[in-house]
């Protein structure tokens, strides 16, 4: 943490985006996270992610559970809304208000203590219901803001900074998500932006539960030799497979098909992306592809990253339950509130 | 690219924009950091050893380093550095028994210097406190030369001058006033070991039209503002036409306001941009509603029964010419009525008093040959400096040449080569206190510049001698010293330790820092967090980085010193250093004489 706020300089020269901000209108407030930790990174690709798609911070809603990672929503898009609920429940929440205010980017920020030990069980059943939201796992292996115990994705054989070594088996949140039938499945690093913004942006406008897990190394508790979560590990077995480039609606394409390994995804809102493939016949339309690719790649020690499957036209939560177009709020009054009357003839249904 | 040099003292020296800027190299950050602590005398003697009249220029400098200044890259207005030296020359405390003395007994050797102008005393400064024995010839009955004799009193007030003057005489020089050198052939005889010569540029420009010598009206701008200094002339006409649009030409329309001049107006040939006064002696000049007419060409003075009653101009348009020069059509002609007109349209050098035949050389425009790096002329012991050496500069200007004469004075005199001179070099110290404490105010401050409060209106021209400018009070001070970006306390960068965390980079709040593949320059720039538009300033690329072999680039341009790449930087790959200039004078020659003695 530092003790003297990023200035706010209006520089001569400074790019603005199409509604006439700056990069910096989309920062929220100082971090106090310790310095070097990659969950900074990740809020820095979140502000251009957002500033790049031109949208207004308050038409998105941040929400996060318990860890450092869950307390970065306070670090970009001050003017959003926001819900820092307990630990693991963030899933619930997000639910709850996507219900009633369809109308907002949502957009969650998680750990994979936060994620995938106490809050399993609410990041599958958000995963099931296809929830609309992007749903961000910084991934470093510890439970951070607890002082470095491991979490459930840290690797068998990895050594906790005092010496311990990891003997139980990692979940892997791309292979969980896979398996619980996620829409939008990618694996990005916090040291590699070029990758994670048009991640970020596709993940914004995919119509479901866009779930990237971002490897993001805990410089404190473990990024220290033998630790697999390290920048310098992450570094070495880094292997990007499909690279995604975000093209916004107005945006003419040049290439097109699954010509030279590029795959274009037509996007709901219009938007597409375009695929880069590493390995050629990769699909990533393919669950069980993706499935038995990371396998491989696992046995080689190597990291997979890239937006690794897609479902561009799952039906989402609100499609599935036929809930009403817009947000509750902009429901009239009557049709919000039908009065006690509808409301008896409704319970008496049940009786 | 390569990686960066810093090892080169250049490199650094460069990023503090206004000491690159200022001729003498003033240390102006850390004056300002001086002045912000209420060390005013240190502030002050700090300035001396670089431009030696901090009072004179905290008044009227040229001030290079103002445009020069990042602050005015960043947001609109640069840092209020000239007025801030005045700040400290105001409040710093009597400094003479800081200053060295001539030594008792001298070193035997003995110099002249012509003139008693402000090159001419820097070689004074600068040589006394060695032992020479120093002789000023002033063709006039005071010292200071064109400071006192051309810049206005209500600029520049004589107790300054003879505060900072009489200090430099006062350390053993031996001041000769009324002695004007007649014959530079007479001074040689004299068997001085070294001559300078400081007399500056003494003739103002005339303007040969219809009329010219038909009326005694007509003044020249140098000659009549030293006639007005002396008090030799108090009065002029209610309307006065100034010829000419550089800074003569202000003092002379201000003064002419404080002799009785009511309709007062500036000529000027050239459009605004093209003017060369100084942006804020303009609008000094127009505070005072002095009528600045632009694109007027004269032509002609009209006298009527031997008495100036007018003068005729074109109005003029500009054009480029197509390669690029400016050319002028006429498009109408006016006359103006006038009492008095004053040509300040430039100075010239002369030298009636240097006979031709001494192997003292001089050029196509009759000025003498001077090497730029010595200021020896071609005949060996002689040196020139200030105005006399290539034309009408400035003060600040004539300082450093000052300086650097004295260098070569003392090498001449020694039997020391005279082109192996001390380099600069640079001392650089981490300015870390712990881990978010820096001994420097790193803080970025957004106020606005401020603005020099002015005696009122109506009060400022009852005479000549009331100072128009107040100074800076404790407030503005306080408010000023944190505008100063810190440009000396350097990012220093450490390949090594780097664990590309972009934590630096996130966090800079100018966009200045970018991770990535090494490329040519004009490739780099371009793809950088925000690409490096500025060619003037450099890009400090790093070794490769130990995780990817990419490199570290900091575009220099609009960096803030906030020094938040290094408080967020976990590896402390980045430090802020600051780095201060060591700049030889004479007596850091003197110090260590043997080493390079010539052959
Ligand atoms: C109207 C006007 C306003 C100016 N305003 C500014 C300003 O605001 N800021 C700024 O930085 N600069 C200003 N300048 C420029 C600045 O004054 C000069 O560049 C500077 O004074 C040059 O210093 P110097 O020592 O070379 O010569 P000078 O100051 O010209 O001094 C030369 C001295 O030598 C004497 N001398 C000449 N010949 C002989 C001789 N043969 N024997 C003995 N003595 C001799 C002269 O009498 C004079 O005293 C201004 C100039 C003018 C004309
Ligand atoms: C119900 C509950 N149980 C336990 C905790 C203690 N706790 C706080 S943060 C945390 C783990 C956070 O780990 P992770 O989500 O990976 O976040 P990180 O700090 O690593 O970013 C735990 C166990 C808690 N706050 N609430
Ligand atoms: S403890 Fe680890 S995860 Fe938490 S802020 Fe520090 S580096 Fe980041
Ligand atoms: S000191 Fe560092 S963070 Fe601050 S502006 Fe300069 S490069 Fe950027
Ligand atoms: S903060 Fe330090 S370790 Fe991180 S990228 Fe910058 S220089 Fe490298
Ligand atoms: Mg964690």
């Amino acid at each position: 943490m530092s003790f003297i706020r990023k200035p706010k300089i209006v520089y001569k020269g400074q790019r603005t985006n199409a509604l006439g901000l700056t990069r910096r209108d989309y920062e929220g407030g100082m971090s106090t996270l310790c310095a070097g930790c990659g969950h900074d990174s990740i809020t820095t690709a979140l502000v251009q992610a957002f500033f790049e798609l031109d949208i207004e911070p308050h038409k998105v809603a941040k929400l996060s559970g318990i860890g450092c990672s869950s307390k970065t929503p306070a670090y970009f898009l001050d003017s959003a809304h926001g819900i820092n609920a307990v630990h693991g429940r963030m899933p619930a929440v997000a639910t709850g208000a996507n219900a009633a205010a369809r109308d907002l980017y949502y957009i969650g920020v998680s750990g994979d203590g936060d994620s995938l030990s106490i809050g399993l069980g609410q990041f599958a059943h958000a995963m099931r219901r296809n929830l609309q939201m992007l749903y961000v796992i910084e991934n470093n292996g510890v439970y951070g803001l607890t002082k470095g115990q491991f979490s459930a994705s840290a690797d068998i054989g990895s050594k906790a900074k005092k010496g311990e070594v990891n003997e139980q088996r990692p979940i892997d949140p791309v292979k969980a998500a896979l398996a619980l039938g996620g829409s939008f499945v990618a694996r990005a690093f916090s040291g590699d932006k070029e990758q994670l913004v048009p991640l970020l942006k596709a993940g914004i406008k995919h119509n479901g539960f866009a779930m990237i897990d971002v490897l993001s190394p805990c410089v404190t508790f473990n990024d220290h030799e033998d630790s697999t979560k390290s920048y310098a590990h992450t570094r070495q077995f880094y292997h990007p497979a499909v690279h995604a480039d975000f093209i916004p609606p107005a945006q003419p394409i040049e290439a097109g098909g699954d010509e030279g390994g590029v795959l274009r995804v037509n996007l709901h809102d219009g938007s597409q992306l375009l695929l880069r493939k590493v390995a050629p016949d990769y699909d990533p339309h393919s669950r069980a592809g993706a499935y038995s690719y990371l396998d491989e790649c696992e046995k080689r020690g190597e990291i997979v990253t890239g937006l690794l499957y897609i479902e561009e036209d799952r039906a989402s939560m609100h499609e599935i339950s036929q809930t009403a177009k817009q947000s509750l709020r902009d429901l009239e009054y009557d049709k919000l509130n039908p009065g006690a009357e509808t409301l008896k003839a409704l319970q008496s249904r049940y009786r | 690219m390569k990686p960066t040099d810093t090892s080169n003292p250049d490199y650094f020296h460069k990023v503090v924009d206004c000491q690159w800027a200022c001729p003498a190299h003033t240390n102006v950050p850390e004056y300002i950091r001086l002045i912000a602590q209420g060390r005013y005398t240190d502030a002050y003697l700090l300035n001396r050893e670089s431009n030696v009249f901090p009072g004179i220029l905290g008044r009227v400098c040229d001030r290079p380093c103002e445009p020069a200044c990042r602050r005015g890259r960043v947001e609109d207005k640069p840092v209020a550095i000239c007025r801030l030296k005045r700040v400290a020359a105001d409040l710093s405390d009597e400094v003479r028994d800081r200053l060295p003395q001539r030594p008792a007994g001298g070193n035997g050797k003995r110099i002249a210097l012509v003139g008693a102008g402000c090159a001419s005393l820097t070689v004074a400064n600068d040589l006394l406190p060695l032992g020479y024995d120093v002789v000023i010839y002033e063709k006039l009955a005071e010292t200071g030369g064109l400071m006192r004799s051309n810049i206005p009193r209500f600029r520049l007030p004589p107790a300054i001058l003879d505060d900072e003057i009489d200090a430099i005489v006062d350390m053993g020089a031996e001041l000769r006033l009324n002695s004007p050198v007649e014959s530079m052939a007479a001074l040689l005889d004299e068997g001085y070991d070294a001559i300078f010569v400081g007399s500056g540029a003494p003739q103002g420009k005339n303007l040969e039209l219809p009329g010219r010598y038909d009326t005694d009206r007509i003044h020249i701008g140098i000659a009549w503002l030293e006639s007005v200094a002396f008090d030799h002339i108090d009065s002029i006409g209610e309307k006065v036409l100034i010829i000419g649009g550089g800074n003569t030409a202000m003092d002379c329309c201000r003064s002419s306001l404080r002799l009785g001049g009511k309709d007062v107006r500036v000529m000027a040939r050239k459009p605004r941009h093209l003017l060369k006064a100084s942006d804020w002696e303009l609008e000094d000049a127009e505070e005072e509603r002095v009528e600045i007419m632009l694109n007027h060409s004269p032509e002609e003075f009209i006298v009527e029964d031997g008495k100036l009653v007018g003068m005729k101009f074109a109005k003029v348009e500009w054009h480029d010419d197509g390669s690029g020069r400016l050319k002028s059509t006429t498009i109408d002609e006016v006359v103006l009525p006038c009492d008095d007109v004053i040509l300040a349209i430039g100075q010239e050098n002369a030298f009636p008093w240097i006979e031709r035949d001494l192997g003292l050389e001089f050029d196509q425009w009759d000025v003498p040959v001077v090497d730029p790096a010595t200021f020896q002329s071609t005949r060996e012991g002689v040196f020139f400096g200030g105005d006399s050496a290539f034309g009408p500069k400035n003060i600040i200007w004539a300082v450093e040449h000052g300086h650097q004469a004295a260098i070569s004075i003392h090498k001449h005199c020694q039997g020391e080569s005279m082109t192996e001179r001390l380099p600069q070099t640079m001392n650089l110290s981490s300015t870390k206190m712990s881990i978010h404490e820096w001994s420097y105010s790193n803080d970025f401050d957004p106020a606005a510049r401020r603005l020099m409060p002015h005696v009122d209106l109506k009060e400022r021209f009852e005479n000549l001698d009331i100072e128009v400018e107040l100074g800076f009070t404790a407030e503005q001070t306080i408010t000023e010293v944190e505008r100063c970006l810190n440009c000396d306390i350097q990012t220093v960068f450490k390949a090594g330790l780097c664990i590309e965390c972009d934590a630096c980079i996130d966090i800079c709040p100018v966009d200045c820092l970018t991770i990535t593949h090494n490329g040519e320059e004009a490739d780099l720039r371009s793809r950088l967090t925000a690409p490096a538009e500025n060619l003037d300033q450099e890009l400090y690329v790093s070794d490769g980085l130990p995780q990817t072999g990419r490199v570290m680039v900091k575009d220099e341009n609009l960096c803030v010193h906030c020094g938040l790449c290094a408080e967020r930087c976990p590896t402390a790959a980045w430090d802020m250093q600051k780095s201060e200039l060591i700049i030889p004078y004479a007596t850091d020659e003197a110090a260590c004489p043997t080493k390079r003695k010539a052959g």
